[in-house]
């Protein structure tokens, strides 16, 4: 039997007919309301007809005779009451869900929440020390003993960070480099001096391109990793686990993914510098139909003793801040799944930025002391 | 009287492994069904077969008349919608406070205002004896008791026909176990549920299941508790009438057998 359930029009008569399923709930609710509104002086409530009445539904009646009889309402019944009643009459002395406080409003609001964003910014700021100071300190007071260094742990990682990544790594820079030399090569064209394309290349990919992409593209694959993973052993308490066993999550965790990096990224700049000058090579090859012999000639006159070594020395930096935002944000992760993706997304962010960052202060010192 | 669930002849298998070989049994409206059996047996990938959540190597199962091993997506949506189910170890969603995962599988299946919507969620707290702030915080924050709970109040939310229990009891401390034997019984008696549960909760065994069926060897043997217990498959009596088993069953004698 089909559920209704009619008002009458002097609004004082409610008639529930058939079964009165949970999918019913609405077509109950909306009368229920029609009902509470009209705030009449007296209802009858006929169940004569009615079927089966869903715990659900049976409390939202429930509810709405309490709340018009709390208004001075008087109701009658015809038939028996649904038989849920009985059990749902116990839980209204309980009283109802407090209503959730309203967040408080005052003049200069916005002062205070700059205020508290800015004591927020400073304590992440506080607490990435904090967490690069264990982390060194940890290497430092490991670094007696190999066992203590985890090393099957850190060649993993180096596998995991640094060889697998390698095929992406060197297409990234073979096109990046392709693309720099062919915008080099059209712009340098006019004035007769698309020889120094070969300078613009050579320049670019050792100092910079080479050993920028390579930090992104580690932050983006293991950056990300990093968070994901500590994040969910996190979760699944199994930090908690490492340390109840007298073992420490910065020795185990953290220092040989931080080591891991800091050895995988400067090999893999060197893969990105290889393939950066083959770019740049097949493309001026190609375009400027500059012999092999021709591109090393120009290449040996482009650089000097310290281009390779200005680019190089960056990644070793670049992998332990990549590492160090990876690790600290994945151990941040608490209590939920939603925690987890945002801590990963500002894992990256986060390093990507500082990758640059530091990058700017090197390219600030270099020219200081002309390296 | 139709079955609810009709499971025939059903194999699961992991490569060389048969987990499951022929397991046939049916549950009927207004059951309370018990499954025992091992670790490593399959407690769980039969419930899951049986929910419809993977597919068995060979075999059916219905529920409600629909094989869901062949039904089609929309078919299998709607047997879905007729039951409710509270996993091991709640599987409530963490982003989630434990109101809204509640109002979740409401809010999803109909269109009802915000107010109402809470007034449902505080009836499904007060049936699982959960107090009414605890909607408002999240999984993380709760007790292992209060995710059970969190989880049956979930389970609940539609007023299924079918209920799936996995371990509801374990973890709790006896006084919550008994309330939600206590519970379970009710929903059964008042509602006429049909509740299938996986568990190894001897008291809660003895004091709910009206049939259990036990799997050993890949195979299932269902009958009442008190033929469960007199049966003689080595297994069996040391599961049922190990110094835990004992203990449990004086109830037996009181509550089945008078």
């Amino acid at each position: 039997m089909g559920f209704q359930a009619t008002l009458s029009d002097a609004r004082d008569r409610l008639r529930i007919a058939g079964d009165c399923r949970m999918t019913d709930a609405p077509a109950l609710d909306a009368t229920l309301r029609a009902l509470r509104e009209a705030r009449p002086a007296s209802v009858v409530i006929d169940l004569t007809r009615a079927g089966e009445l869903d715990i659900g539904p049976s409390w939202l009646l429930h509810r709405a005779i309490a709340d018009l009889r709390g208004r001075g309402t008087s109701i009658g019944f015809e038939g028996p009451p649904p038989e849920h009643f009985a059990y749902l009459d116990g839980f209204t002395a309980v009283s109802a869900a407090p209503a959730p406080a309203a967040p408080r409003t005052w003049p200069m609001r916005w002062l205070v929440d700059f205020g508290m964003r800015m004591e927020e910014r400073w304590r992440s700021w506080y607490e990435a020390l904090d967490f690069g100071g264990r982390v060194l300190v940890t290497a430092a007071t490991r670094w007696t003993s190999l066992r203590r260094l985890r090393l099957p742990s850190v060649v993993r990682h180096i596998h995991e960070t640094g060889v697998q990544a390698i095929p992406i790594v060197a297409v990234i820079a073979f096109l990046i480099s392709v693309i720099s030399a062919y915008i080099g090569a059209q712009q340098l064209r006019p004035f007769g001096a698309d020889i120094f394309t070969v300078d613009l290349v050579a320049i670019g990919v050792l100092r910079e391109l080479g050993v920028l992409l390579t930090a992104i593209m580690v932050a983006g694959r293991s950056g990300s990793a990093y968070a994901a993973e500590l994040g969910v052993m996190k979760l699944n308490n199994e930090v908690d686990a490492l340390e109840s066993m007298g073992m420490n999550p910065y020795e185990v965790l953290v220092l040989p993914r931080v080591l891991a990096l800091v050895i995988a990224m400067p090999l893999l700049t060197v893969v990105a510098d290889a393939m950066g000058l083959a770019g740049g090579a097949v493309l001026t090859g190609y375009l400027l139909d500059l012999p092999w012999e021709q591109f090393v000639a120009r290449l040996d006159g482009a650089i000097g003793p310290t281009t390779f070594w200005a680019g190089l020395v960056k990644a070793p930096v670049f992998g332990f801040l990549i590492a160090l935002t990876g690790t600290m944000r994945g151990l941040q992760v608490r209590d939920s799944s939603r925690e987890l993706g945002r801590l990963t997304t500002v894992a990256v962010v986060q390093s990507i930025f500082l990758v640059i960052l530091a990058d700017a202060a090197f390219a600030i010192i270099f020219l200081e002391i002309d390296f | 009287m139709k079955p609810v669930i009709e499971v025939r002849d059903v194999v699961n298998r992991f490569g060389s492994q048969t987990v499951h070989d022929g397991v046939s049994f049916d549950v009927f409206p207004g059951e309370i069904f018990g499954i025992v059996g091992g670790s490593g047996t399959g407690k769980s990938v039969l419930l899951r077969t049986i929910l419809g959540l993977r597919q068995p190597t060979s075999g059916t199962v219905r529920v409600e008349g629909v094989d869901i091993t062949r039904a089609d997506d929309d078919q299998l949506r709607a047997v879905k919608r007729r039951y409710g189910v509270a996993f091991q170890n709640g599987a409530l969603f963490s982003s989630l406070t434990v109101g809204e995962n509640i109002a979740l599988p409401v809010a999803e299946a109909m269109d009802l205002d915000e107010e109402s919507l809470a007034a449902l969620v505080g009836l499904r707290l007060r049936m699982v004896g959960l107090p009414l702030e605890t909607a408002m915080k999240y999984p993380a924050q709760l007790s292992g008791g209060m995710v059970k709970r969190t989880a049956v109040a979930r389970a609940l939310a539609l007023d299924p026909a079918l209920v799936f229990l996995d371990e509801p009891t374990a973890g709790l401390d006896p006084i919550a176990a008994e309330a939600f034997d206590a519970l379970v019984l009710y929903l059964r008696d008042t509602l006429h549920l049909t509740v299938v549960m996986v568990t190894h909760d001897l008291d809660t065994l003895a004091r709910t299941c009206d049939r259990v069926a036990v799997l050993v060897d890949g195979k299932v043997i269902v009958d009442t508790l008190d033929g469960i217990v007199a049966n003689e498959h080595p297994w069996i009596r040391q599961y049922f009438h190990g110094a835990r088993g004992r203990a449990a069953w004086p109830q037996v004698e009181q509550g089945h057998g008078a």
